[in-house]
């Protein structure tokens, strides 16, 4: 009890010195919060200017959720990248606490961020478009997806945020590389069958595509949860192979950089 | 200002090791780097031996590239060891690595934070990583720093904000905060200015007398390491090439040029190169042994 204690309490340290950054660079993460909004903003007037109301709230999905995954994505896959460039992270490694304890920390936290940069883009797009029908609307559906796939991103996040382990030089580019992917084969604002047909067979692998299926379909329709079974099934598999299988690449990548002395501080 | 002994400043530390083991003990140690897939491996570290125990400051002194922070790196758990062994207190640093953990700390020659966060936001992080009591670490982290010469007033700016000398001062209470029984110091004094110099010095010595810290010092300052060193160790190529107490060092020198010898007149015997030849920080630090003479 008094292991998970510390445990959690070491967890904690991250989520404190993440919220610090955060509350430092405010500037900024005003800018980035304008940009989004701006972002999502723009491409549901596309469904505006089509004249299609079911449109503008597929759009509107394809913005906010994506929005809410890409944050925790970045949140996560940055981890190392942010602790190389700024030469603490021989020092994160020689502190008395588990791999597991850290990267709670990590999504713990980017979950938080997500959720507060996520709800206020809600807010004013619902500001915006105040005659947007959520009549039929399941938020329990969302929610559900929303909950699910924030498990899957973790460990997708996990296994990017090895890229900067392995990759002193190249690594933080390559998880952009992988977001930018992610963005592309999941179906973000459009459906993943107008994708050539290798690039479905990819949109398979990602757990976005099933979030925001499942999202849209709650959302437009009212489905309820259990009638997305197909869309379920995959992230639950998703979020339990990935996140350990995660946990265990992240520990092999650690000894390979102690091994080759990567984890010294370049930048 | 009253100086507070550093005995009162520190946190308690972890319980006692066994007295029969050594603060460390490294034993045979080698490591090597695969520098491309068609170039044989750099050996770093060679069949690297030294024992420590409790209380003592062991100098490293060589010329860049010569192996010193590679050996920091793996006594800190930082570099896996190709060959041989290194206990802290005991433990061995790879089947113990949580136990090691906590009873070492390291400085090294650039003072590594979030430079965006203040020293009291990058030292809270710290104590919470470490397990300790965030009320009590805040008070210390008063304490240290005021003993480095640290006001009060800078403890929330932004790190960025401060001068390299000041960043490196919090990076020692960052080390100190933790109560470490095993200091790695990798060249703390590197670049820093006189003053600065100095109050890390008399730090580090009062923290052995008072503290009872083991410390293993890498340094291209060969005063200091005669100031502070009970022992040094001389590494070449990766290589341990001499042993000794500093005035041991030096006798065997003098015995050998016939006639009044420095560790100067040791570190070139032993090497066979100058510090000014490979060391871009030597200038800085030897105006600033000068001006720490004049200080005196």
């Amino acid at each position: 009890m008094a292991m998970i204690s510390a445990e959690l309490r070491a967890s904690y340290a991250f989520m404190e010195r993440n919220f610090f950054l955060t509350r430092r660079t405010w500037a900024w993460e005003v800018a980035f919060l304008a940009y989004s909004v701006a972002s999502a903003l723009s491409i549901s007037l596309i469904g505006v200017d089509q004249g299609s109301a079911r449109l503008v709230l597929s759009l509107m999905v394809g913005a906010i959720f994506w929005n809410y995954l890409s944050v925790v994505f970045s949140w996560i896959a940055e981890t190392i990248a942010v602790e190389r460039w700024e030469g603490t992270l021989e020092y994160t490694m020689m502190a008395p606490i588990r791999r597991s304890s850290r990267l709670i920390g990590q999504v713990s936290y980017a979950m938080v961020y997500g959720l507060v940069h996520t709800a206020v883009i809600f807010i004013v797009l619902g500001l915006f478009f105040p005659n947007l029908d959520l009549s039929k609307a399941n938020a329990g559906t969302a929610a559900v997806f929303m909950a699910l796939g924030s498990f899957s991103f973790v460990g997708i996040g996990i296994l990017a945020a090895i890229l900067p382990l392995l990759y002193v030089e190249r690594g933080a580019q390559m998880t952009f590389v992988v977001q930018s992917c992610l963005l592309l084969i999941s179906g973000v604002y459009y459906s993943t069958d107008i994708l050539p047909p290798w690039m479905q067979v990819l949109s398979h692998l990602s757990p976005a595509t099933y979030v925001l299926d499942g999202v849209r379909a709650g959302l437009i329709k009212g489905t309820p949860t259990t009638e997305l079974w197909s869309d379920v099934w995959p992230l639950i598999v998703l979020g339990v192979v990935l996140i350990p299988f995660g946990l265990w690449a992240f520990g092999r990548a650690e000894h390979y950089a102690k091994r080759t002395g990567k984890l010294k501080r370049v930048g | 200002m009253t100086a507070v002994p550093i005995a009162d400043l520190l946190p308690k530390g972890p319980p006692g090791p066994e007295p029969a083991s050594p603060a460390l003990l490294i034993d045979r140690v080698s490591k090597s780097f695969n520098v491309g897939r068609s170039r044989a491996p750099v050996a770093a570290v060679t069949d690297v031996s030294m024992r420590l125990e409790r209380g003592d400051i062991h100098g490293v002194l060589g010329a860049n590239g010569s192996g010193k922070s590679t050996l920091i790196r793996l006594i800190a758990g930082l570099l896996t060891i190709d060959s041989g062994r290194v206990a802290v207190f005991g433990h061995d640093i790879e089947r113990d690595e949580m136990a090691v953990k906590r009873l070492i700390n390291r400085v090294s020659v650039d003072a590594a934070f979030f430079k965006k966060l203040s020293p009291m936001e990058n030292l809270v992080f710290a104590a919470r990583v470490y397990g300790l009591n965030v009320k009590a670490a805040k008070r210390d982290v008063y304490a240290i720093l005021e003993r480095l010469h640290v006001g009060s007033d800078r403890v929330d700016r932004p790190i960025e904000q401060m001068s390299r000398g000041m960043q490196q001062k919090v990076a020692i209470a960052r080390a100190l905060l933790t109560s470490p029984i095993l200091l790695l110091l990798d060249e703390p004094t590197t670049g820093l200015d006189p003053r600065s110099k100095l109050d890390v010095q008399d730090f580090i010595e009062e923290l052995q007398a008072t503290h009872d810290t083991t410390i293993v010092l890498t340094t291209h300052d060969l005063a200091e390491a005669e100031r502070l060193c009970d022992r040094i160790t001389i590494i070449d190529g990766g290589r341990v090439v001499a042993e000794d107490t500093p005035d041991g060092l030096i006798a065997a020198a003098a015995a050998r040029l016939g006639r009044a010898a420095t560790l100067w007149d040791v570190f070139m015997a032993y090497t066979g190169r100058s510090l000014d030849d490979d060391v871009d920080e030597a200038d800085v630090s030897a105006q600033a042994d000068e001006e720490v003479a004049k200080w005196r």
